[in-house]
Order: structure tokens, then sequence, then C-alpha cells
């Protein structure tokens, strides 16, 4: 099929970028959006342009490299990740509009390629347990009830692609931050350090300047692994129990 | 510009060739100094002729490798296998830890290994300064992976324990690995599982709250650990934690973003290493005591594999080119069932969990050509050629042996799906068996995965699979310190040629990942620093050293060459094409014949890489082509050592089968008496035949023994 | 702190800086007392905002269901208001409870006026730039999500004209104190008095719509399971509070209330 792109191209963090329209014909429903971008870049290289810049890696949904937001949506029309996202949701003729993620908290590199390591600060603000290598009891030592097992994976599964906060209309890392702060809380080896690590974590999240929480759910529907809104409550909840327990 | 700096195509060759000699007299005048105590045991082995194709193998330049000194591992302990460890830990000299904080260490890489690594010698007090080339040492390869990670904790009391760990690797390995290696990995298994659990990685659980463990791969005991279909995930998200919070300490100074270039060699010892900020593309030295190299596998020579596609091979291929040997490059694991490709456009495969081939049925039509729908070929003109074969292990026959037996099915023209890549897994019958809920509660997620992808319901239509690249047991060559030939260089993980042997067992990967950088390397990294001379130890080396400023030249030169080469062709397209040869040549199957038609046409095809590659865009910004065209360079060396390797092997053994020895059922026959060793390669020049040092294998405990699946 | 001469790289702010930020900032310091720990970080805001949302919510169903009572003639509803002043007597002064509930809501209408400025320019400025695509998840938060922040200024505006009419009685067309019954009567005689209030009831509804869940979020009160409930809960009081207040201007226009 033939699609008409418009693709977000900005040289460099400091230039100033603007919507480049590209024709793009050949394209199979089997292909992944990635390897339509794939297809594009070497079409560009051939004609002697510079490749659209965009992240990507593993192209199998987990490592979180890639996203992109297509026609307005982050990662796209399907709950995936943008690697995961096939043309067949896609149609002859269509136009796609592809830009980066939006945020304060993260700006351009070049093209497609965002800056992310606001979220990397989030997590070494708290989102750890302090146990060194060797000092570890026996696994079995601690039991822990199913359910919380549960609950901790289900958050745990985040995989920092910062899908939420691009679509998150006040450009807000609540989702993500939630996230760590449920997963570790559901679990034994977590609670010892609960209070600090959401009251730091919040903090360091609102000094890398993104947005706060307005319950527009655009984070829980855009995340690909699915991490419900109701964590970002349950987050809310931890760093309630933390002040009242801080005196 | 026809030929990178150093190539050593030429007119340069004789200077090369010069050089090489030189190099290797060096060597080998070092090794006999330092192995002074092992001169008797050498003996034996360093007259040995080279093995019976050097005959023919004189036909390639390439090929006409040396026979160098045999390798011997100096740090490995003897005594009982048991107390290896043990002794080996208290011999270790240990840094006094206040003078940790006089030292940095360099490590490369955030995976499982290089994640955990730095993690731990930031706790011990060491100045670890860490790269990667993503934008986050959250997104390293291991996150990929599935299925488990083993350990002998023994929880299920089925009769595991920390020996039959050891002899199951060593057996599945097929008799090339080394005992005290292996032993090491399967008592430290135990210690990670621990660890991983106190980090609060969400490992799967009972109702009871204790881990739930399975079998995987075909062992008769369950000590698989897992959290669903994201093993690797959660355990690499449990080493970035501990990272974070070392980075966050002011510990680690985490460098990401940044790609390693090249390895600095002072005085015999590495010092550091060249690497280029992607962003900004700045070419820049950075120096330390010691570097780790925790850089994964080369896989993505292929091509087509299941690593990351941005995997790489260039920190390993760089390292060798500055006298890290290579061991073992031929030891290549296809995996049997990932997603096929759905067409040229395609540059990455998908791995779906071997665990499908429990339940589902593979099969082609009879009849090569056959087009119709699968549900319309009626079951008399259905070849379920594995359960024909074998008929006792039938789909459940290991890797290799499955991976080859598809391939040569579609050779035949057998085989389904685009471009006839691809045989059927099949759940028609499971799902009349067991019910579709039964089905679904087993493999759902797999099973959407690949609707996702393929955009069929393998509750309706039987998936299609086929084998691909994903795991490489090949690398650096270490020591049992896990230190290169290279004083002061150190491999782990995937990047060194470990504790797998030919073949690596089912969730081994993410257990040797972890063991090397929480627990083994953290424990002789230190011996190293502390047998400095003195008067070395704390000297830093200055940044204006001649050494660091050639080294820094030789990569921007090189990079410059690839950037100015007014070509036509595109990193992409020559990758494509090293990666189909290897395939082809080098795959499941290799034959002398087409190694060397692999031989022949990899200088011709760098040769012509250097003649008309195209980089469109600048090296001061992020340009992801410059990233790629690098990279492939690199693949284009190392796919020549990587076939001349396979060519030198004449045996079967593991991921490394030679057509020409099999036994009457098609099973990979071993050569014991010629080739139980480790290849260790010493690099001599680009395109020039390099250095043979084995390094003999000796089995005390776990006795060689013929497999046999038929 | 660097292990190497290498330059920084430029993008990457150092971790020490954001620490030491923290830090000032009182996050991880003990030092920072418990409100300005609250009223610095973006969930302590809008734990302010829930707080005093909830007490202007209490309040909303309060004078709703007091306004019911005009449909029970003059003396009735005009009884109502004057017990209204004398509540909590001989304990307390005439008006005193009145003061008191008008002070509290007072503050609670600064402080969440001020809280929801500060959050909003927050979240205005982290994102700076819009997507050049239009119509994707934009249209998707809902009505109610999108009009919280133009819904809270229209009932900032409304409050002020609604206290000017009834309370000081400055702008009423009948502006007789004691007699409340005859001044809404009059008010809703005019059509401008019809038009504010329609629209500002519709305009609570949609805050109370979402601000109950919102409430709910900010509290730490939602969860999966309770999801359901909150969403009916906030429809329903939304619904009962617009009809409930609209009912009056209703009945004066039937002739019900006259």
């Amino acid at each position: 099929m033939k699609l008409h792109l418009r693709i977000w191209r900005q040289a460099g963090p400091d230039a100033q970028g603007h919507m480049a329209r590209y024709e793009l014909d050949g394209v199979t429903p089997d292909m992944s959006f990635l390897d339509m971008l794939d297809t594009l870049n070497e079409q560009l290289i051939a004609e002697g342009c510079e490749p659209v810049a965009f992240d990507h890696d593993c192209r199998e949904g987990i490592c979180g490299a890639c996203g992109v937001v297509i026609n307005g949506e982050a990662h796209g029309p399907e709950r995936t990740t943008t690697c995961q996202l096939h043309m067949r949701h896609f149609s002859d003729g269509d136009t796609i509009d592809v830009e980066p993620w939006r945020a304060a908290a993260f700006p351009v590199v070049k093209d497609l390629v965002v800056d992310r390591s606001a979220m990397d600060r989030v997590i070494g603000s708290g989102g750890y347990v302090s146990v060194p290598t060797g000092s570890a009891p026996e696994a079995h030592a601690t039991p822990v009830p199913k359910p919380d097992a549960d609950e901790a994976f289900t958050h745990a599964e985040c995989i920092g692609c910062g899908a939420c906060v691009a679509a998150c209309p006040n450009g807000a890392a609540m989702l993500f931050t939630a996230a760590k702060v449920v997963h570790l809380a559901a679990l034994p080896q977590g609670r010892v350090e609960r209070e600090s690590r959401v009251l730091d974590m919040v903090g360091t999240m609102d000094e890398e300047s993104f947005g706060g929480c307005t319950v527009t759910g655009e984070c829980a529907t855009a995340c690909p692994k699915g991490i419900p809104l109701t964590s970002i409550a349950a987050m809310n909840r931890e760093y309630v129990r933390a002040v009242r327990k801080r005196r | 510009m026809t030929t990178p700096p150093g190539a050593g195509a030429g007119q340069d060759a004789a200077e090369h060739a010069g050089h090489a000699a030189g190099r290797g007299r060096e060597q080998t005048g070092r090794d006999a100094e330092q192995d002074a105590g092992h001169a008797e045991q050498d003996a034996g082995h360093a007259e040995q002729p080279p093995p019976a194709d050097a005959d023919a193998a004189r036909t390639v330049p390439y090929a006409d490798y040396r026979v160098g000194e045999p390798l011997v591992d100096r740090s490995a302990p003897d005594g009982p296998i048991a107390e290896r460890w043990d002794r080996r830990r208290f011999e270790a000299k240990l840094v006094n830890p206040a003078n940790r904080r006089g030292h940095t260490v360099i490590v490369v890489g955030t995976g499982l290994a290089g994640g955990a690594a730095g993690a731990t010698l930031a706790e011990q007090g060491y100045r670890v300064l860490q790269f990667c080339y993503q934008d986050s040492p959250r997104r390293a390869h291991s996150i990929a992976a599935q299925g488990g990670i083993n350990a002998a904790k023994n929880y299920r009391n089925d009769g595991d324990s920390v020996h039959r760990l050891f002899y199951d690797t060593v057996k599945g390995g097929d008799f090339r690995a080394r005992e005290s290696g292996v032993h090491r990995l399967a008592q430290v298994s135990v210690e990670i599982i621990d660890q991983c659990v106190a980090q609060g990685v969400p490992f799967a659980r009972e109702y009871g709250g204790l881990l739930d463990t399975r079998s995987f791969g075909g062992v008769q005991v369950s000590r698989t650990f897992y959290a669903r279909g994201q093993t690797g995930q959660q355990l690499l998200l449990g080493a970035y934690q501990s990272l974070s919070r070392q980075i966050a300490a002011g510990q680690v100074e985490m460098r990401a973003r940044t790609e390693m270039l090249d390895l600095i060699v002072i005085d015999g010892r590495a010092r550091g290493i060249v690497a280029r900020d992607l962003v900004t593309g700045r070419i820049d030295s950075y120096l330390a005591d010691a570097v780790v190299l925790a850089t994964g596998g080369y896989g993505n020579v292929f091509h087509l594999s299941t690593n990351a596609k941005n995997s790489n091979a260039t920190a390993l291929w760089r390292a060798h080119r500055r006298g890290a040997y290579f061991a073992n490059p031929c030891f290549t694991q296809i995996h049997p069932t990932c997603i096929p490709r759905a067409g040229d456009h395609q540059s990455k495969l998908t791995l779906m969990s071997e665990s499908l081939r429990n339940d589902g049925r593979i099969w082609v039509p009879v009849r090569a050509g056959d087009d119709r729908p699968p549900r319309e070929i009626p079951t008399s003109e259905r070849d379920y050629y594995l359960e024909r074969q074998y008929p006792a292990f039938g789909n459940l026959v290991p890797r290799d042996i499955a991976s080859r037996a598809a391939k040569s099915v579609c050779d035949e023209g057998r085989g389904v799906g685009p471009g006839g890549q691809g045989v059927y897994l099949d759940f028609t019958d499971a799902i009349a068996r067991l019910g579709r809920e039964a089905v679904a509660e087993r493999y759902g997620n797999l099973f959407e995965m690949y609707e996702r992808i393929t955009a069929e319901s393998p509750y309706e239509t039987p998936m299609r699979i086929y084998p691909a690249i994903h795991y490489t047991m090949g690398g650096l060559w270490v020591d049992y310190d896990l230190q290169t030939t290279v004083p002061g260089l150190f491999a782990i993980g995937e990047a060194n040629f470990s504790d797998h042997g030919a073949n690596r067992l089912g969730a081994s990967a993410l257990m040797q990942g972890l063991a090397d950088g929480y627990f083994v390397l953290p424990s002789t990294l230190g011996d190293y620093l502390a047998r400095l001379p003195r008067d070395e130890a704390f000297r830093d080396v200055d940044r204006d050293h001649p050494a660091v400023h050639a080294c820094v030249g030789e990569v921007t030169d090189r990079l410059f060459a690839l950037l100015s080469n007014n070509g036509d062709r595109s990193p992409e397209s020559f990758h494509r094409e090293i990666g189909e040869l290897l395939w082809e040549e080098c795959g499941m199957a290799r034959d002398e014949a087409g190694l060397k038609r692999a031989l022949e046409r990899i200088p011709a095809l760098r040769e012509e890489f250097w003649q008309r590659i195209r980089v469109p865009g600048s090296g001061r910004e992020l340009n992801q082509s410059l990233e790629k065209a690098n990279r492939v360079s690199d693949y284009l060396e190392l796919a020549e050592l990587l076939c001349l390797d396979a060519l030198h092997r004449t045996e079967s053994c593991g991921g490394h089968f030679r057509t020409e020895s099999q036994t009457a059922s098609g099973e990979a026959l071993r050569d014991d008496e010629s080739y139980t060793y480790a290849a260790g390669w010493e690099f001599t020049g680009a395109g020039r035949a390099p250095v043979l040092h084995r390094e003999q294998l000796n089995f005390e405990y776990v006795h060689p023994t013929m497999r046999s699946y038929a | 702190m660097s292990w190497t001469d290498a330059p920084a790289a430029p993008y990457l702010r150092p971790m020490a800086q954001v620490q030491a930020q923290a830090t000032a900032t009182g996050q991880s310091g003990r030092q920072a007392s418990t409100a300005d720990l609250l009223w610095r970080s973006t969930i302590g805001k809008k734990l302010v905002m829930a707080v005093t949302g909830v007490m202007m919510l209490l309040y909303l169903v309060g004078h709703m269901l007091g306004n019911l009572k005009i449909f029970f003639g003059p003396e009735e509803f005009n009884g109502y208001a004057h017990w209204l002043r004398t509540l909590g007597e001989p304990l307390l002064h005439y008006e005193w409870f009145l003061w008191l509930v008008r002070l509290a809501l007072l503050a609670a209408v600064v402080l969440h006026g001020i809280a929801a400025f500060q959050l909003s320019r927050r979240d205005l400025a982290a994102r700076p730039k819009r997507y050049a695509h239009r119509g994707g998840s934009a249209r998707r938060g809902g009505y109610a999500t999108r009009t919280m922040r133009w819904g809270g200024v229209i009932l900032a505006l409304f409050l002020v004209w609604h206290l000017l009419d009834l309370t000081t009685h400055t702008v009423n067309p009948n502006g007789e104190a004691g007699k409340p019954y005859e001044n809404v009567v009059a008010t809703f005689g005019t059509w401008y008095g019809n038009l504010i209030y329609g629209v500002a009831m519709i305009a609570v509804g949609l805050h109370v719509r979402h601000g109950l869940r919102s409430a709910a979020h900010s509290l730490g009160a939602a969860t999966a399971g309770r999801d359901r409930a909150l969403r009916f809960l906030g429809d329903g009081l939304a619904l009962v509070l617009t009809a409930g207040f609209l009912s009056v201007p209703l009945a004066v226009q039937i002739g019900a209330v006259s």
C-alpha cells in the first residue's frame, strides 16, 4: 500500500523542527510500524537524504526504547508498543502523522528521539530496595502472599517507554512513578523503605518538571503494559501514609 | 578511501605482517614467562600439528592459520571441584576498602551481567564508570529473555543439587565447557535467587507464598524460577534499580547513549576505552584501572536474529583486535521456535517460548510446493517429520535437532508461508485433547503475541515457526577469574566464551549473566588490582599518553572514512548480505565447501563495503546510519573468524554441526580425541590468518558420553 | 562527581544536582514542615484540592437541600434562613455559626483556587508543545474532564455574582434583608438571572462529575473495585445537585413559586 507520511524532523536539540511530508510506496500489511520507517529510511539514504532518527532496540515490545506518537496517539491506535504495531491497522492512501513524545521533561534530541533520562533519575531517587549484593536472606525466609506477588508483578511490568507522559495532557509521570512505588510497596522486601521511597520519588518527579495528575486517564489508555489508572491513587495513598508517618 | 585505517589490505600488507609477527613473538614471550609453572603440562600440546583439514584449507589465505602456544587458565585452583571457588576467593588478594575509592573500573554494558557488576563494584567502594548505547541502562537486551532462571535450590525435593546442575550444564554443553567454571556457576546460582528476591523481583509464587518453579528445556527437575514470561525483564530491572541507587549515590557515573569503539591498552594493561557520545558525536577517551566488557553476544552478525536491533559485536571485536583472544566463535545457538519473517523488509525476528513444543505438533506437507491452506491438507498428506524421525522424543528433540530438521524440510521445498521458510506448529490435536481453555491457560500469552505479529490465530490456523540465531556461546576467552588475555580486561555474561560450552541450556543465560556480575567478577577483580605492582597500582594514565591519542585517532579516522566515502550502498544492505551469507554457509549445518565459499566471499564483500558504503549526515550529531555502518564494518571482520573457527572444527558438537561429522541417524558426532579444547584465536590483522591457541579441557567429574535421541 | 575528564553530556543533568535540589526542597530532609511538604509537591497540592473540594461539595449538598424548602412557601423558607443565623445559640452568638461556615468556605475556595491555578500553570508548562495532529487522544478524556479549568473559573465568577445578589443584595432587584424568598423570586424574574444561574449550575454538575472521582484519586480512595461506584456516585451527585438547584428557577418560571 501507499502512504502519505508527515514526520517531525528536527536536526538537533536546539534546532527548529517541522513536519516533513514523505510518500512511501510498497508498504505491506505484515510490516511493523518500525519496519515501515526502516523502509522509508532506506529510501531516504538512496535519495541521499538523512534518514529519520528514532529510538528502537528489542522490537519485541519489552525494552521500552521505541515510541512515537502516531496520529496523536502514543504508540498508535493499538494497545501495544510502536514496534509491535503492524501496518495492517492502516489502509492504503492513509495520511499518518508521526511525532516525538512531547513533554517538557522529554526534550527532543533529534527527529523522533527524545531524552527520557528524567525517568531514570526518578528511579534513582528511591525506586529500589537497598540490598547490597551478598546480604540477602534465604529466598524462602519471607513468604509473599500470592495476591501481593501478583499485584507487584502487574506494576513491575512497566517498560519505562514514557508513553504515559507523552499521552498525558499535563506531561505527568504519575503512572510511571506509581508503577514502581506500588510494585515495591506490595512486597515485604520493599516495605522497609516505603515512606522515604514515595516521598523522594515524588519529589524528584516534581523536580524534573513533569506535570501533575488531573485524572484524565490518558496515561492508562496509552500504557502498552496495561498499568491501571488506580495505581496512581495507590501511590497517593502511599504518599498520604508517608506524610502521616513522618512525625 | 577504500580501506579502513588499520585494515591491513593492499599496500599495508607487508607492514601489518611484520607487526603481526612481532606481536606474536611478544605474546609468546610473555606466556612463556608467566606460565613457567605449567610448562610441562603445556609441552604436550604445543607441538600438535594443525587438524586434518589444514591441507584442504590452504586454498583460502585466511584459513591458513598458525597454531600458537596453548592457552592455560592460570587462575583456576585445583583440588576437589566443590571447594575450588571457596579456595579461589580465599586466595584472592583483597583491596583495602579505603584503597578501593582510588580505583576506577569501567563497565561497558548494563544488561544482567553489566548492571549487576556495576552495582556490586560500586557497593564495594570502587568508582565505576559505566556505559551503554541505549538511552537508559534499563533497556539492555537481557530484558527480552522470557523463560526463566535456573538455580539449584532443590525446593521441590526432586533430587536437584548443585552437582546435578553442574552435571546437566556440562553435558548440555556437549563437553566443551570448563568444569571448574560450570561448577562455580551452579554453586552461585543459589545465591542469585536470594539476591533477586530481596531486591523485590516479583517471581511467580504459589498460594503458600513460596516461590514457584518449573521444569524447562527437557530437564527432569523443576529448577527454573520465573516471572510469567518476563523473567529477563524482572531480573534486569532488579539489577538496574540497584545500579540506579549507586548512580544516585554518586558511586557510579553512568554514560548512557555512549558507545565503546575501542580499547586502550598501555604497557600491556587495559587502561580505558574510546567511546562516542551518540548524541553529540564527541569521541573521547575514558581511563581506568580495569575494564569490564559486558556487551553481550555477537548474534547480530547474522543480520536476522532475536537479538535487539542495536546489539553489536564492536566492543568484543575491538578488544579482540587489541589482543584479547576470541574463543569458539562458531558455537552459536539456534532457537527452533521463532516467528518466520514476513518479508524482505524485516530485520528482526521474534522468539516464541520453546514450551510450545510440549503440546504442539510440527509438520509440513508431504508434497513440495503444496500451497493449500493447512486445514485443507488431509492428515495422510502431512509429514510430522520429527515424530517420524525421532519416535522416542518426537517434537521434544533438542533445539539443534529440531532446527536442522526444519531447515532440511524447507530446503526440500516443503516449507510453508512466505518464501517457504517455515513449518507448521499445530495445536489442533492439543485443543481437541485438552480443550481450548486449557490450551489458552498454558499458551494464551504466546498465542496473543503470535496473533499480534502475524494476524493469524493459532487456535484456528497452525502457527508457523522457523529457527533463528538467538545466543552465542563463543566470546572473548577468559580465565577462571573472567580475565581475558589482556591483563585488566575482563569479560562477563554472554560476552565471554563462558560456561556453556558448545550449547547453552534453557534458562541458563540469565543465571550466568547474574552469576558473573553479582558474584564472580566482584570477587576476582580485586585480586587483579591488589596484585598490581605498588608503583603502578594508583598511577593514573595521562590523557595525553601517545597510546591514548593513537587510539582516539584511529577511531576518528575510521568514522571519517565511513562518512566521507561517497558510495551508493546503505549499511543495512551490507548487513543483510553478510548475514544471509553466514546463515547460508555457517548457520545450522556447516560443511567445508560452504565455509570456504564464505571465506572467499567475505574479504571481497569487505572490500566492497569500504568502496561503496554511503553514510549520510555528519559525525557531530546523532547519526544512526554511522553507528550502524561502524558496527557492520566489524561484523565483516568477525564473520571471517566465525567461518574459520567453524571450518577448523571438523567435529559436530552442540550448536556447531558439521555435515561431514554425523552418525548414521543424523546425530551430531563429536570428535573428543581431536577437539576437546576451547579454541582461542589471536588477531594478527584484518583479513590475515589468526593464530590458534588451544585450551585443553579436562573432564574429571563428568565423563563425555554420546547423546542419542533416535 | 565525575571519574573522568571527559565533559558530561550536555543534555544530561547530573544526578547529584537533582539530589541537591530535592533535598533543598525538603523532600528527603526531615526539616520541612508537613504543610510545606504538601504544598510544595504536586500530590500534596492535589490533596489540598481534594479536601477543600469535598468540603465545598458537602456544603453544596446542604445548600441544595435547604433551597428545596422554597417549595413550602415563604414562611418556611425565610424561617429556615433565620434559623441558620440562630443555629448554635446560646453557645454561639447570632450569625456566628454562619460566619464560621463562611470563613471555612472562604478558606476552602481560596486554597482550592490557588492550588488549581498553580497546578494548572505547572501542567501547561509541562507540555509546552502540542501535537501537530489534531483530534487524537485529546478527544477521549470526556467533556467534564476537559472543562475542569474553565468550569472552575466560571464557578468563581458565579460565586461573586451570587454573593452580591443574595447575600449582600447589592445587585438584587428586590434586595430586602431577611426576605430571601422574595429576593430569590426577584432574581429569577430577570432573564440574566436565569441565564447566569443556569450556566453555573451546569458547570457545577460537570465540575462535581469529574471532581468527585478526581478527589477520590487524590485522597487515595480510588481502587479498581470502587471505580464503578465512584463514577456512579460522581454522576449521581452531579445530576442531583444540578437538578435540585435548577428546580428553583424552573419553579419560578412556571409559577409554582412566586
